[in-house]
């Protein structure tokens, strides 16, 4: 029997997966940085790689957080 | 179709007797020439077989060109350099200890055979709100990938069958997410990796014959991360991989830094009943088994149910995932 805490933050990775895309594919995707300034492709895709590695490290600490509350009695023991 | 049904079933057949036959004798082979580590968990410490890479990689090779006779592609191809790279670097960590970025650094190298074929799509494809071009972060993606699927299943291959058995679960998932979106020819790769593990497993179950070594969860980790390049399908593959990301991550999130396994303080202890039961030691890692036996001591064939069980609830969530890529919001 697989214990429930498990289960749960398996979910819940699944869903900040879900979260994350629509975040990446509607808000950063078609963003162009440099607004009327013709900027350089390179750039652009550069601070987007700068604005995608912020997001991965905020859903290793969103992670961080959901793992401290569902498992706070296995960590303690 | 039907061709690819013809495919499907030969390449099965070729993956999984490749590897059954093949692994018997290894066994054989490697127990003559002492090549053999002890079981600890085992009543009377058991000597096992040590490394079983050798007959996955040729399983590997074999099934993917066979595959390749069915429909010759870059894809095809750069699964199977991209697997024997990663097995070179498995059996250099198998006769060596190296250190801890070793294997990180190494496999990322295994990445550029992909890069160099073009065999990529630098779409990255999400469910629910469609795809984002990303050209020069997906170089990056490809190169991070093979490492993260290498050292995600090395790190799960801590109890007899766990990493055979996993990669199998894992793998015919896949297989399945890639049926539903009509990527037949990466399904049928997928399927190969599947049987390749399950034939595996057959030897490697608890009480396991042989261990597969470096050199076999390499294989397993870099086969399927190259899968999930050519297939176009990176998101399924780390859902059905999450079990693993999730042992990682609570890992690395409680260790702080990258080590070799070998170095580690052991996250269990083994009563006298041989069961494995939570280490009290604040030193020892968290893992995803030290959860599992947080509340109550098990078998180590009890902890290989859980995770398959687990296994397959990442799977069942993967092939949803699958579904949902043609869904839009």
């Amino acid at each position: 029997m697989i214990p429930w805490q498990v289960l749960a933050f398996v979910f819940v990775m699944w869903l900040l997966i879900l979260a994350g895309g629509g975040l990446i594919v509607i808000i950063l995707g078609p963003f162009s940085f440099g607004g009327s300034v013709d900027l350089d492709p390179i750039l652009n895709s550069g601070i987007k790689v700068a604005i995608a590695l912020l997001l991965v490290t905020a859903w290793i600490f969103a992670l961080s957080v959901i793992k401290n509350w569902i498992f706070q009695k296995q960590l303690k023991s | 179709m039907e061709n690819q049904i013809i495919a499907a079933v030969l390449v099965s057949i070729v993956a999984f007797f490749t590897v059954f036959i093949i692994t018997s004798f290894l066994i054989k082979f490697l127990e003559k020439r002492n090549l053999v580590v002890k079981d600890y968990n085992r009543k009377g410490g058991a000597m096992v077989a040590r490394p079983g890479g050798i007959s996955i990689i040729i399983g590997v090779i074999t099934s993917e060109i066979a595959l390749y006779a069915f429909f010759p592609s870059i894809h095809i191809l750069a699964i199977v350099i991209t697997s024997s790279l990663a097995f070179c670097v498995g059996i250099v960590d198998d006769r060596r200890v190296m250190g801890g970025w070793f294997k990180p650094v190494a496999l990322a190298f295994c990445a550029i055979p992909i890069l160099l074929l073009g065999a990529y799509d630098p779409d990255l494809a999400f469910p629910l709100f469609g795809s984002v071009k990303i050209p020069v972060l997906y170089i990056g993606l490809v190169i991070f990938m093979i490492p993260i699927t290498g050292n995600t299943i090395n790190s799960i291959d801590v109890l007899n069958g766990i990493a055979s058995g996993f990669t199998s679960i894992a793998s015919f998932a896949l297989s399945a997410a890639l049926f539903v979106m009509q990527n037949y020819e990466i399904a049928i790769a997928s399927l190969a990796l599947g049987f390749v593990s399950l034939a595996f497993y057959r030897y490697h179950k608890f009480p396991s014959r042989i261990f597969p070594g470096d050199s076999g969860v390499l294989v397993f980790g870099a086969t399927y991360g190259a899968i999930a390049i050519v297939g176009h399908v990176e998101v399924i593959a780390a859902v059905a991989l999450l079990p693993a990301i999730m042992n990682s991550f609570l890992f690395l999130s409680s260790m702080k830094k990258i080590v070799e396994h070998r170095q580690i303080k052991n996250p269990t202890f083994l009563s006298d009943d041989y069961k494995l039961g939570a280490t009290h030691d604040k030193d020892a890692p968290i893992t995803i088994v030290r959860l599992i036996v947080a509340g109550k001591s098990l078998t180590e064939k009890e902890i290989g149910t859980v995770i398959f069980e687990l296994a397959a609830f990442s799977g069942f969530l993967a092939v949803v995932t699958a579904i949902l890529m043609s869904v839009r919001i």
